[in-house]
Formats: C-alpha cells, sequence, structure tokens
C-alpha cells in the first residue's frame, strides 16, 4: 500500500519534471507546445547514447541530457518557433505535431525502434525497507532529484529578478512589455530551462516509463492532463496535478487493471467541462 | 426596393448554390475513373473514404472553425458499429448498416458536442482527443465484443441492395464509396449554401457578433458537430464494409493528425478542399511510402511544419487560379467575390 504511493509519488515527481516546462510555455505565450515530449526523448536518448555507448557515468550524463535538450530547445526556439507564435492555435497545433512525427521517425530511422534503457550504477537498483515499506533505491533518487528541483524552480520564480519577470510577462504580457521587460528573451531562456528540464526527466525516466521512438506522442497525453489539471498560471499547480497524476496512474494499474487509462482521461475530460482554466489555478487572470 | 430584398436574397442564395462547370467536370472525372482505372480500385476507394471523412472536418472545422483533434472518434465509433453488424448478422444488407452506423455516430456526436461548446480552441483539442482516446480504451478493453488489439475480424456482409457482391478487386466497394460520397457531398453542399451554413460562417468569424445579430450560437455548433459525426461515422462504416476489417488504428491519433493534414492541403472552408486533400494525401503516401515505408511520418510531420511556416493562407492558395478559372467559366452570372482560405 505505501510503497504503491510511494511508487506514485516518484512517477507524479517524473510527470512534474517532465511537463513543468509546457506548463510555461503556455501560460506564457499561450502557445500549444504538443512536441514538448520530444525534448524529453532527446533527453532520454542521450542518456542511454552516453551511459550505454561511451561509458560516462550515469551522473554526469545528467546534467549534459539537460544541456543538450536545452540547446536543442533554444535553437528550434530561435528558428522556428518564434514564427508561430502569433498564429492561431490550429496552425500551433499543426506545427508542433508535424515536428513530433518528424522526431519519432528521424530517432526510428538513427536508433531503431526497440525499448532502450540505460545501465544504470548497481547500488542503484534493487530497494530496501524502510519500516516494512519497499523503498526502490531509483525511486528515492528520482523523488529527490525531482524534489530539490522542484523547489529551487520555486525559489527562482519567487526570489529571483528573472523569476518576477517570468510571473509578470505570464500575468499580463502587454504590460509586462509595456514595463519594459524582454518578453521574448525570457520566453527564449524559459523556453531552453523548460526543453532542458524535460531532456532531464526523460533521463532519469528511461527506467520507470521506458524510451522508444513513440515516446513523445505516448506521453503527450499525460503532460496535456498535468497541465490542463493543475492550470498555467503557478508552479504548485502543476505539481499537485503531476503528484495526483502520478499516484492515481499507478494505484489505479495496481487496483482496477481492468479501467486501465481511460479513468485519467475520463477525469480529464470532466475538469475540462468543470473547470476550463485548471483545477488549482487562481481565477480571472485572463 | 425594399419590397423585392427577399428576392434579392433568394437569388442570392441561388447564386451561391449555383453548380460551376468546373465542379461538375471534377464529378464526371471521379466517376470516369471508374472505367479508366480499373487496376486502381483500391486505392480510388481509400481516397473516397479519406475525401468523405475530410469534409466531415472540414462541416466543423471550415465553416464553423471547431479544431478537433480526435476527429477519429466518430470514424471509429462507426467503423466498429458497422462491423458488429455485420459480424454478429444484426443488420446483414450494407446499407442499412452503414446508415445505422452514421447514425450511431451521429448520437456519439450529439452527446459529446456539448462538450466541445465550452472553452477555448486549447480546451476543444483536448477534449476531442480525450474522446478519442478513450473510445480507443474502451475499444481495447473490451476485446470480447471488439477484438482488442487483434481487431474485428469475421466481418462479412451480404450483396449489395441484394445485388452487388464485394468483389475482390474492390470494383463494388469503388462503385458503392464514391456513390455514398457523391450523395452526402450534395447534401453538404446544399447545407452549407443554406443560411444555416452561412450562420455558421458568421460563428466562425465572431461568435460574440454572430450571437449579437441573432444567431443560436451553441444550437448551431450542436448541430454541425452532430452532422459531422454523422458522415464521419459513415466513413468509417464504409472503411470496414470495404476492408472487411476494422482495428483499433481507426481510433488512432495518428488518424486525426493525418486528417487535419489532408484538409490543410486542400484549403479549408469549400468543401472541395476535403476531396482535393484526399486525392493529394494518397498519392504521396503511395509513392513516398513505397520509398520508405517505415519512416513515412517524417514526410507528413515535414509538410505540416513547412506548411504552417509557409503560411496556411498562402499555401492552399495554390488550389486558388483553380477556382478563379472556375469563376470565369461560369457563363451565367459573375459570382461575388468572396475570400477564399482558411482561418480557425
Amino acid at each position: 500500500m505505501l510503497t504503491i504511493l510511494f511508487d506514485g509519488i516518484a512517477y507524479g515527481m517524473l510527470l512534474f519534471v517532465l511537463a513543468c516546462g509546457l506548463a510555461v510555455t503556455l501560460g506564457l505565450m499561450n502557445f500549444v507546445n504538443l512536441a514538448h515530449g520530444a525534448f524529453a526523448m532527446a533527453g532520454g536518448y542521450c542518456t542511454v547514447i552516453l551511459v550505454n555507448r561511451w561509458g560516462v557515468p550515469f551522473f554526469a550524463a545528467l546534467p549534459l541530457a539537460f544541456l543538450v535538450s536545452a540547446l536543442l530547445g533554444l535553437i528550434l526556439e530561435r528558428s522556428l518557433y518564434v514564427h508561430v507564435y502569433r498564429k492561431s492555435h490550429l496552425d500551433q497545433v499543426l506545427f508542433t505535431i508535424g515536428l513530433v512525427f518528424m522526431s519519432v521517425a528521424a530517432v526510428d530511422y538513427v536508433m531503431g525502434s526497440g525499448q532502450m534503457f540505460v545501465r544504470l550504477p548497481d547500488w542503484l537498483q534493487g530497494q530496501f525497507n524502510v519500516f516494512g515499506i519497499g523503498v526502490g533505491r531509483y525511486r528515492l533518487l528520482i523523488i529527490i532529484v525531482c524534489g530539490v528541483l522542484t523547489l529551487a524552480l520555486q525559489l527562482i520564480l519567487s526570489r529571483t529578478r528573472f523569476g518576477s519577470r517570468l510571473r509578470a510577462a505570464v500575468d499580463d504580457t502587454r504590460v509586462a512589455r509595456g514595463l519594459g521587460i524582454r518578453v521574448d528573451a525570457v520566453f527564449a531562456v524559459t523556453f531552453a530551462v523548460g526543453s532542458g528540464l524535460a531532456g532531464l526527466g526523460g533521463a532519469l525516466g528511461t527506467e520507470i516509463v521506458g524510451l522508444d521512438p513513440a515516446f513523445p506522442l505516448k506521453f503527450m497525453i499525460y503532460f496535456l492532463i498535468v497541465v490542463t489539471v493543475g492550470g498555467t498560471t503557478s508552479i504548485t499547480g502543476p505539481f499537485l496535478a503531476s503528484l495526483l497524476l502520478g499516484i492515481g496512474d499507478v494505484a489505479g494499474k495496481y487496483y482496477v487493471p481492468t479501467l486501465g487509462a481511460f479513468v485519467i482521461y475520463t477525469i480529464m475530460i470532466v475538469v475540462l467541462i468543470v473547470r476550463p482554466q485548471g483545477l488549482f489555478s487562481r481565477g480571472g487572470v485572463r | 426596393m425594399k419590397s423585392s430584398a427577399p428576392n434579392q436574397l433568394k437569388g442570392s442564395f441561388e447564386t451561391r448554390a449555383r453548380w460551376q462547370p468546373l465542379e461538375v467536370l471534377f464529378w464526371v472525372a471521379a466517376f470516369a475513373s471508374y472505367y479508366f482505372l480499373p487496376g486502381k480500385h483500391l486505392i480510388l476507394t481509400e481516397i473516397a473514404i479519406l475525401a468523405l471523412f475530410a469534409l466531415s472536418l472540414d462541416l466543423i472545422l471550415g465553416y464553423a472553425g471547431i479544431v478537433s483533434l480526435g476527429h477519429a472518434a466518430f470514424f471509429g465509433f462507426g467503423a466498429y458499429v458497422a462491423g458488429l453488424l455485420a459480424k454478429h448478422q444484426l443488420v446483414t444488407e450494407p446499407l442499412l448498416a452503414l446508415l445505422l452506423a452514421g447514425l450511431a455516430a451521429m448520437l456519439l456526436g450529439f452527446v459529446t458536442s456539448f462538450l466541445v461548446l465550452r472553452g477555448s480552441d486549447l480546451t476543444r483539442i483536448m477534449v476531442t482527443l480525450g474522446v478519442a482516446l478513450v473510445l480507443r480504451e474502451i475499444a481495447n478493453r473490451y476485446a470480447w465484443l471488439t477484438g482488442g488489439a487483434d481487431g474485428l475480424q469475421g466481418v462479412s456482409m451480404d450483396p449489395l441492395l441484394g445485388l452487388f457482391r464485394f468483389d475482390m478487386f474492390g470494383r463494388t466497394a469503388h462503385a458503392y464509396t464514391l456513390i455514398v460520397l457523391f450523395v452526402l457531398f450534395l447534401l453538404a453542399r446544399r447545407i452549407v449554401n443554406s443560411p444555416f451554413g452561412l450562420s455558421l460562417q458568421a460563428i466562425k468569424g465572431n461568435a460574440l457578433r454572430a450571437a449579437a445579430v441573432g444567431v443560436a450560437v451553441n444550437a448551431r455548433l450542436v448541430a454541425v458537430y452532430t452532422m459531422a459525426a454523422f458522415y464521419a461515422g459513415i466513413a468509417g462504416a464504409l472503411l470496414t464494409q470495404t476492408t472487411a476489417f476494422a482495428s483499433l488504428d481507426v481510433f488512432s491519433f495518428e488518424r486525426s493528425a493525418d486528417l487535419l493534414l489532408v484538409l490543410i492541403i486542400g484549403g479549408t472552408g469549400y468543401l472541395y478542399g476535403g476531396l482535393i486533400g484526399a486525392i493529394v494525401f494518397k498519392l504521396m503516401q503511395d509513392y513516398l511510402s513505397a520509398l520508405t515505408p517505415q519512416y513515412w511520418p517524417f514526410w507528413i510531420g515535414l509538410v505540416l511544419v513547412v506548411i504552417v511556416l509557409v503560411g496556411r493562407d498562402r499555401f492552399s492558395s495554390w488550389t486558388l487560379p483553380l477556382r478563379r478559372l472556375a469563376a470565369r467559366l461560369d457563363w451565367r452570372a459573375q459570382l461575388p467575390r468572396r475570400s477564399v482560405g482558411g482561418g480557425g
């Protein structure tokens, strides 16, 4: 029972790191980025190549995965995404779906269509017991890493100048622009960091959620659920939503395997109908 | 002048609805393909089904401005209903089964239409996507009914109207889908040229103002969404009937996404967009997947990205010369100039 809760929390934390970049992108530029999962996949494959082929230690590979995804995000943002911000949602959806399809096929071409696994250090494998609860070492690591990241993000957002600029831009882009905040630059940085975090999530997640070329398609809906249920105006909303989704998904698969995934889909639809702006969002911004 | 206003109005509707020579040519060519391309029945059938499906999306996207990422929900629902009806020998007459499948999808469309009324584009995208995913999951879980991941096998039907047997060369299937497409196209053409169709365009332009001039926005959207679901259901049922098989693939996200591409290639909001898009898309797919079968999605993706970057309006204007030509060829009246190209 508690083991399931523990696994669920680890899964939820992972989802949060994967999806928080999307929440900010959506909140900031009102941009529907369905290709967010592609950056996570990039991070995952980057780690696989670094660790399995080049023998880089796992912990050195994680920051590299972050950097590679962030760089990829930055390049794509500056070269392609900037042209699409002002277009309609339909265009944004078409564009990002196009990117997803391209990334899926390209990774399939380069890396093959099979599942990928990262060779983990021995001391991260297996589990130990604490008061009768089975605690997976790797999952504990995920919780620690993601927890630290979440705290850091929260602090950056609430305490730094960049954070207040970002929040101002999310709340009202036009006024923020009028106050001299360079919203475009803020957005480029945020996009890169968001992509980087997704890449880090992908790198950490290979062991838990698997990694294959269809990754961006499979997890697109999860990211969207996190963002819609959590709302896009804060970082705590998506965080709580991720935890709920993670615990709900793990528990659901364990207790009622016959119902499978459509519990969460149904919950998403209901939430969207009842509160289109998200469960945890502050109302009335837009 | 005042007394002639209704007459003028009637006249303008008649002008809009008038058949242009190029349209006639299009349909003559479509039916001629049955005789002149005898080896191509299978792909032509696929094109006709895709065209009908795209027509369905055009009704809600091109005319009413509803962005849907889960239109495959209705396609798949129609496909499975038709398959189950035939498999369990409930309704063995294909045409009747087709109608029933369409009506079933229509019912689903009516029920889910209330979900797309609320919220922004993003909400709509996700709700439609969610509905398609839920249906796929249901079809996957209830394997005793639907065959699960193996697909629905053992679909067999009586000859069409008791006369025409579905042959292995796909001759009957081709004629059948083409005629169904034509009939439903006529219906759609009638609808979009009616005052109802105009009011939809008004809603797409600005829902608030449409409401202000007295258009019942929500009722119209429900109506057109329900009708589009009917069309999609028929398209799905045609696929099951002509291939005697239905699989989970009918609900897939890729199918909805491909459909958007089809419509974007042809251009939205003038009915022929879906038909032309379907032809181009299938030919392209045929050619490219012969080159690299596994990596075909890459090219779809590339086309999507390029189209958006170039600009959808500019892109779909490749059909503009054709449409201009159509207008010029019309010897009976000068058409009022209408804006072309998509939006949404």
